[in-house]
């Protein structure tokens, strides 16, 4: 297997009672890389995104990310989940929080819970320690103070809205933000979380054309800086500009996999011609 | 009815005696009251917790059917009847002694009004958007923990005037405390009437303090209201800038 390769899916099926949404799905993502699936509605293309962070359960199959098979029900997915950001449609902020709240709480919470392990841990070493010879003490693990972790994380989300242009937004709700602005703040509690992989499931599809543009460019500076991305959308101008890989998801398979210049000059699937001659 | 019937009734009342008396009784009347909707909105969250639980393993299942009989049964039966039952019959049997029937009369409260807090409830959770939770859990952050920090604070600005009707309901239930040898404010009310041989003024009075309490239950839970919609609205936003900008 290439070492480069960050998201291996190995033969993922996926059913709803008797529908069976995906048959059998092979794909590899290394990293870097930006891959486009398109398809037409209810072909299964967001129902495969969303098996990759298992926010839906794959019925069979694997999905190896950094080597750990996530599909597997033992595995604590949500440690993984950690590693990969995904952004929704329908933006998802948390409404009760406001914008810095959105994107310091995830990081917080699991940091300070980390500490609160480490301090535990601290506790019973003391207590080991107290039956040790002088010598043999066992040190205490080094516990950062959560003031320390608030303020890193709170300047770090203040670096990343700067990034964006709207660290004037940190302290409002939600509910101001226009569509757009939504979406980037989307973006950036994903990105407060230093992912290995983005997946964004139709991140366009809800805006207002005018607001399609500020949130496509941020994707491409993403892609620029090399951050590895699988999006699901509707964009055919993104997957071409953009992707290095374009999918054609239809009937709950890959009926199509090629670099855009190809895909889209010089498609063979019928299915897909058809497609693109509709959408283009 | 007649001057003198009120001046005999405010004379009574104002005796240091009955002064204590009905003061005491409306002291009963609201601890009751709010000490049960305390226990019934902990116990009815518990109770709505498990019915949307996402996670439906053996366990969560019988804790569901569980859930599911105590509400059919404390919405099955009127108040009165619980508190008989609890006083007269479930304490006997389990032979404790000297029970303050004051504390029957909350753990009855509070669990009648936990059946009625968890159908609330449960709406309430089900009204936030599925899309939170799914944010919350893509961030890796547990079911638990998202629950908490973003789905049932959101849930419970929902909900904020259904469970003051709950509370206010509550407060009007006390007179059936009269049953269990409670001196609420109804009782006090009306053995002060037994006192002057006339029902009529303590009855009439007894109507304007509950709406009283009543009024200022409403008025509080305005307040609450208000307060919890900030996120909905721009002017709450400049409070906070304050609160972060120190850090």
């Amino acid at each position: 297997m290439n070492n480069n390769v960050i998201l291996s899916v190995k033969n993922l099926t996926k059913s709803f009672g008797n529908v069976q949404v995906l048959k059998g799905i092979d794909l590899d993502v290394s990293k870097g890389e930006v891959i486009a699936i398109i398809g037409p509605s209810g072909c299964g293309k967001s129902t495969f995104l969303r098996c990759l962070n298992c926010m839906e359960d794959p019925t069979s199959g694997s999905i190896f990310f950094d080597d750990v098979d996530i599909a597997d029900v033992k595995v604590d997915i949500n440690v993984h989940r950690r590693h990969i950001g995904m952004i929704f449609q329908q933006f998802n902020l948390f409404n009760n929080k406001t914008v810095l709240e959105n994107i310091t709480l995830a990081p917080l919470y699991i940091k300070t819970k980390e500490e609160r392990k480490k301090k535990l841990t601290n506790f019973f070493i003391r207590v080991t320690n107290l039956f040790k010879s002088k010598g043999s003490k066992k040190e205490l693990l080094n516990v950062i103070p959560k003031k320390k972790i608030v303020a890193e994380e709170t300047q770090k989300a203040m670096d990343l809205l700067k990034k964006v242009g709207l660290e004037d937004k940190a302290n409002v709700y939600p509910s101001t933000l226009s569509g757009g602005q939504k979406q980037r703040i989307a973006i950036v509690r994903a990105l407060a979380m230093d992912p290995q992989v983005m997946l964004f499931d139709e991140p366009t599809s809800a805006l207002d054309p005018e607001m399609v543009g500020e949130v496509l460019d941020l994707m491409k500076n993403l892609a620029d800086d090399g951050m590895t991305m699988v999006v699901v959308t509707h964009e055919m101008g993104f997957a071409r500009e953009v992707a290095s890989r374009v999918l054609f998801i239809d009937e709950g398979v890959i009926k199509e996999e090629n670099a855009p210049k190809e895909f889209f000059g010089n498609p063979k699937n019928e299915r897909l011609k058809e497609f693109l001659s509709k959408v283009l | 009815m007649s001057i003198e019937q009120w001046e005999v009734f405010f004379k009574t009342l104002s005796t240091p005696f009955y002064k204590e008396f009905v003061l005491r009784g409306l002291f009963i009347t609201l601890k009751i009251a709010v000490l049960g909707f305390i226990l019934g909105v902990f116990l009815g969250t518990i109770l709505a917790l498990i019915q949307v639980a996402y996670n439906k393993n053996v366990i969560v299942k019988i804790l569901d059917k569980v859930c599911k009989a105590y509400v059919a049964l404390f919405r099955g039966t009127p108040m009165v009847v619980q508190l008989l039952l609890a006083y007269y019959v479930l304490l006997p049997l389990m032979s404790i002694g000297n029970v303050n029937s004051e504390t029957v009369g909350i753990i009855v409260f509070g669990m009648n009004s936990a059946a009625y807090v968890s159908e609330i409830m449960r709406g309430g959770i089900n009204s936030v958007d599925s899309g939170q939770l799914e944010a919350g859990r893509a961030l890796g952050l547990g079911y638990t923990i998202t629950m908490i920090k973003i789905v049932i604070p959101q849930a419970f600005k929902n909900i904020l005037p259904t469970l003051g009707n709950e509370l206010i309901t509550l407060v009007k239930e006390t007179s059936v405390l009269s049953f269990i040898v409670v001196s609420d404010l109804y009782t006090s009310l009306k053995t002060l009437g037994k006192e002057i041989y006339n029902l009529k003024p303590p009855y009439i009075f007894m109507a304007v303090i509950y709406i009283i309490i009543v009024l200022i239950i409403t008025l509080i839970i305005r307040a609450v209201e208000k307060a919890l919609a900030k996120s909905d609205k721009k002017s709450g936003a400049t409070a906070k800038i304050k609160a972060v900008k120190k850090v």
